[in-house]
C-alpha cells in the first residue's frame, strides 16, 4: 500500500510497489485520457530550493495531466528560506495547503528532515550529490519498455559517479533485481562513493568491474547510462575544467556497441554525447525524458491513494 | 604495589585500553564529581597486560551509548555491598543521537541546527556507521 507514504529513497519501496508503479507507468503511457481526472481537487507544491527546469516542469506536467493543481517556486529566492526560514518551518507551512510535496534541495537528506515533520507525502526530487528517486524510477520505466525486463543486464554508467546522484539511485535499485552487472566507467577522481561500493554491490553480492576505459567495455554493455560531469558539485573550477570532457560518445564508439544496446542519459547534456549520435536509434534520451512525466504520474498517483 | 580501596556501593568501569582512562574519565565529568573516584592507570590486566580502570564510589547514570562508542570492550561493574551485583558489556549501540557529528559539508545537518545529527551502525565489526540523512560512513576508531 503506497498511499501516504514519502518517497526519499526508492529502496524503502519494496521491489513488489516499484513494480506496481511502473506497471500503472505502463497503462498511462498507453491510455494517459484514463487518468485525466483522476487527481482532479488536488494540489501537488514543487518545492525546488535548486534550480531544475526540467525535472520540476516534469513533476508539474504529470499532476496537471493527472487534473491535479499546482503550486511552489523554482528558487530558494522565491521562498522564505532567503528570509532565514528553516526547512522544517518552510514545509510545515506548505503541507497545510498541498496534498502531496516533490522537493529538490542542495543538501544531502534534506527530504529525510522534512519527512520528519510532514504527513503529506514527500517526493525527493534531488537532493544534492546523494539520491534522485523519480529519475530511477524514469530510467526504470525507459528500460523496462526497451529492453522487456529489469533483471539481467549488463549496465555501464559512465562519467561523474561520485556526485551523480542519478547513478547512486540506479545502482541501488537494480541490485535488487537478479542477474544485473555494473560497469562504472570514471575517472579517478570521480569514482562510486564507498559506501555504494561497500553497502550496495559488495554486501549485495553484485558483480561489478570499475574501469576508466570506455572503449574496452562497449561491447558488454545491454545500457550506456552517461552523465554530465556537473559544475555546481565542485568546490575547485580547475577541477571540474580538468574533468568535464573525460568521456565523449560519438558515432566510433557507438559502432563497438550491441545492436541492441540503448544510450540513456538524465540531461542535460554539455557535451559528452555528441549531436551525431542522437540520430543512431539506439539514443533513448529523448525518450526517456517522455517516460519520466509518466512515471512522476504513476507515483503521484500512488502516494495520493487515487490509482483505483 | 599501589592500593586502592574497593567500591562498597557504586560502579567499576573496568578493561578501559590502557592511556585511555582519562579520556573517559573526561568524558563523563568525573572531576566535577563530589564523591570518591578514583582513576587507575596501567593495572595489571590478564587480558589486555594492562589496562586502565575507574572506580566511582556512588551508583551514578551512564550514558552507555556514548562509552560504548569510545570503547565497546569496556566492562561496568554495579557494585552493592561490597559485591558485583550486575556486569554490563558494552557494545557499539545501534542508533546514536548528536554523539557523532556528521562531517560532509553536502549533508543537511550542517545548515539546519536544531536537528539531531543521526547515526546507526552498519556493522559491529567494522565499527561503521552512517548518517541517517546522505549516508556518510563514520568509522569508530578502535
Amino acid at each position: 500500500m503506497l498511499k501516504g507514504k514519502h518517497l526519499i529513497d526508492l529502496n524503502e519501496f519494496t521491489t513488489d510497489e516499484v513494480d506496481e508503479i511502473l506497471g500503472l507507468a505502463e497503462k498511462m503511457v498507453n491510455n494517459p485520457l484514463d487518468y485525466c481526472e483522476i487527481a482532479k481537487g488536488r494540489i501537488l507544491a514543487t518545492l525546488f530550493f535548486e534550480p531544475s527546469t526540467r525535472t520540476r516542469l516534469s513533476f508539474e506536467a504529470a499532476m496537471l495531466r493527472l487534473g491535479g493543481q499546482i503550486i511552489g517556486f523554482s528558487s530558494p529566492d522565491a521562498s522564505s528560506t532567503s528570509k532565514g526560514e528553516s526547512l522544517s518551518d518552510t514545509l510545515r507551512t506548505v503541507a497545510a495547503y498541498a496534498d502531496i510535496i516533490a522537493m529538490r534541495h542542495p543538501k544531502e537528506g534534506a527530504p529525510r528532515l522534512g519527512a520528519k515533520f510532514v504527513d503529506a507525502p514527500i517526493i525527493n526530487a534531488g537532493d544534492g550529490g546523494h539520491q534522485h528517486p523519480t529519475q530511477t524510477l524514469t530510467d526504470m520505466l525507459t528500460i523496462k519498455s526497451k529492453k522487456g525486463t529489469v533483471s539481467g543486464l549488463t549496465i555501464g554508467v559512465c562519467g561523474d559517479l561520485k556526485f551523480g546522484r542519478t547513478v547512486h539511485s540506479l545502482i541501488k535499485a537494480f541490485s535488487r533485481y537478479p542477474g544485473n552487472r555494473f560497469i562504472l566507467i570514471s575517472p579517478q577522481e570521480l569514482k562510486i562513493p564507498q559506501y555504494i561500493k561497500t553497502q550496495v554491490l559488495e554486501k549485495g553480492n553484485i558483480e561489478f568491474l570499475e574501469t576508466e576505459k570506455i572503449d574496452e567495455v562497449m561491447g558488454e554493455l545491454d545500457i550506456l547510462y552517461m552523465t554530465r560531469v556537473q559544475k555546481e558539485r565542485f568546490f575547485n573550477e580547475e577541477d571540474y575544467i580538468r574533468l568535464k570532457d573525460s568521456y565523449i560518445l560519438d558515432r566510433d564508439k557507438m559502432a563497438m556497441a550491441k545492436e541492441d544496446m540503448i544510450v540513456l542519459h538524465p540531461l542535460p547534456r554539455v557535451n559528452e554525447i555528441s549531436y551525431e549520435v542522437d540520430e543512431d536509434e539506439r539514443a533513448c534520451y529523448f525518450k526517456q525524458v517522455e517516460y519520466g512525466m509518466y512515471a512522476r504520474m504513476a507515483l503521484i498517483a500512488k502516494l495520493l491513494g487515487v490509482d483505483k | 604495589m599501589l592500593v586502592v580501596e574497593g567500591v562498597k556501593n557504586g560502579i567499576v568501569i573496568d578493561h578501559i585500553k590502557a592511556g585511555k582512562g582519562i579520556e573517559v574519565f573526561n568524558l563523563l565529568n568525573l572531576g566535577e564529581a563530589d564523591f570518591h573516584v578514583a582513576l587507575i592507570i596501567n593495572a595489571h590486566s590478564k587480558r589486555l597486560g594492562k589496562k586502565d580502570m575507574i572506580k566511582v564510589e556512588n551508583v551514578m547514570d551512564l550514558n552507555l551509548d556514548l562509552l560504548g562508542l569510545f570503547d565497546p570492550n569496556i566492562t561496568i561493574n554495579v557494585i552493592e555491598n561490597e559485591k558485583v551485583t550486575s556486569k554490563i558489556n558494552l557494545k557499539l549501540p545501534q542508533r546514536v543521537k548528536n554523539i557523532i557529528k556528521c562531517k560532509n559539508p553536502r549533508c543537511i545537518t550542517s545548515i539546519e541546527p536544531y536537528i539531531e545529527n543521526e547515526f546507526e551502525l552498519l556493522d559491529q565489526e567494522s565499527c561503521e556507521y552512517r548518517c541517517v540523512y546522505c549516508d556518510e560512513i563514520y568509522k569508530i576508531e578502535k
